[in-house]
């Protein structure tokens, strides 16, 4: 068993171990955020900023981790830098962070990251840990956008605030309300799982 | 007496420094010091930008939230300055933020920011009144999470609009099926709740504030 390297750390992230649909983390805000494209894309980009600044600030000290201690180290470091992308937002996008209410700061508990703390960055180098926090959370946007784009269509017939379906879709308003969260993820997971089941399972060996 | 001794048989004789927790938690204590002077500074560099934030997104909505100006009076500059009005009526106690808006130094209006329950959670409103105080001027929905698609239409212009041209004495009264009464407010079908919050609020702060506002507006004119 060899640690993998950087390319194959990016390149599973996106989606043979795509944080959402394979290994089912973070799933609180992925519910929760995508009922619009433009909270979907804010929030990936926000993990983004946080899972690659806590990777690296991780791999950088990884050396000095005690067993006992790591798990506060990496929850203040992730803190920190979701603070600091809070923060940001509510300097720079207003709008967006009035938007996404507590789910930014809720960043903090996002599982995903601790993951990639524990998994990747406490024991690879920094640039393996920044190429996995890319995949990871690029992986992560794609799953967000992906639920949002069948979300926002179908609630409101439009796409990032622009009106794609005619006026004359009925807008089923559930898809944009909590139980809408639940369907359209479901039936992706199983769209996503039978895809994987059709290609043999090659990539699960 | 018992842990004291097994302490001492545990610990390594030679370095005992080693054990102790202060010792072992250097990085957590550097990290959480490097950490506090990097979140400090991200908030004096940001903290006036997200602070002008929030008052201009109330600010902005001023203008559209007073009568429409004519004649000269339309192209001149509108200053606002904000105010804390405390208000006691009926044993209770509520102090309101009123912005005034004056244009070439004549009183254009005022828009008072209130808030109460919603049917999800608190609703904060705008509610623009004429320099008289006499007239609701417009309505704006600051800050609300009704159920999307329902309740969330409360935010809409054209729900908004119905309390443009009512007049500010009388409680304003909520109707289904299409309210025409000068003091009525149809309700958002599927969404009687949210609809009744809004103009409760409305109404309380009417209540509260129009009388005074009335006094002030007698009181700037020449």
């Amino acid at each position: 068993m060899s640690t993998p390297s950087a390319a194959q750390r990016f390149v599973r992230g996106i989606l043979p171990e795509n944080p959402v649909y394979r290994q089912m983390l973070g799933l609180c805000a992925t519910l929760a955020v995508t009922n619009n494209l433009k909270s979907a894309v804010t929030m990936g980009a926000a993990v983004l900023f946080v899972l690659v600044c806590a990777n690296l600030m991780v791999s950088l000290i990884r050396h000095w981790l005690t067993p006992h201690l790591r798990i506060v180290i990496f929850t203040l470091t992730i803190a920190t830098f979701v603070t600091v992308a809070d923060r940001l937002l509510a300097a720079f996008l207003y709008p967006m962070s009035k938007a996404l209410g507590p789910y930014i700061p809720l960043i903090i508990v996002n599982c995903i990251i601790i993951c990639r703390c524990e998994v990747c960055a406490a024991k690879q180098g920094p640039l393996t840990a920044v190429a996995d926090a890319l995949g990871q959370s690029l992986g992560f946007a794609l799953a967000l956008v992906s639920l949002a784009a069948v979300r926002e269509i179908l609630g409101t017939g439009m796409w990032f605030g622009f009106r794609v379906l005619p006026a004359a879709w009925p807008d089923w308003v559930i898809m944009v309300l909590p139980p809408g969260a639940f369907l359209t993820f479901g039936l992706l997971l199983g769209l996503a799982n039978w895809i994987s089941a059709r290609r043999g399972g090659k990539e699960e060996a | 007496m018992n842990a004291a001794v097994m302490t001492t048989d545990t610990m390594p004789a030679k370095r005992p420094w080693r054990d102790n927790a202060l010792f072992q938690g250097w990085l957590v204590l550097l990290l959480a010091v490097v950490f506090g002077a990097l979140l400090a500074g991200v908030q004096t560099a940001l903290g006036p930008t997200i602070a002008a934030n929030k008052r201009n997104e109330t600010l902005s909505q001023v203008p559209a939230l007073l009568a429409p100006a004519s004649g000269a009076a339309a192209t001149a500059k509108l200053e606002i300055d904000t105010r804390m009005l405390p208000v006691s009526r009926g044993g209770r106690t509520a102090v309101y933020r009123v912005h005034r808006a004056r244009r070439d130094g004549q009183l254009a209006g005022w828009v008072v920011q209130t808030a109460g329950q919603g049917y999800a959670d608190r609703i904060e409103v705008l509610v623009g009144l004429s320099p008289e105080a006499d007239v609701i001027t417009g309505l704006f929905v600051l800050d609300q999470k009704e159920t999307p698609g329902l309740g969330a239409k409360i935010a809409t212009a054209p729900w908004r609009r119905q309390f443009v041209g009512k007049p500010a004495a009388a409680p304003l009264e909520v109707v289904k099926g299409g309210g025409a009464g000068a003091n009525q407010i149809d309700a958002i079908t599927g969404a009687t709740i949210s609809s009744r919050a809004v103009v409760a609020i409305v109404n309380r702060a009417l209540a509260d504030v129009s009388s005074q506002l009335a006094a002030d507006a007698g009181k700037a004119a020449p």
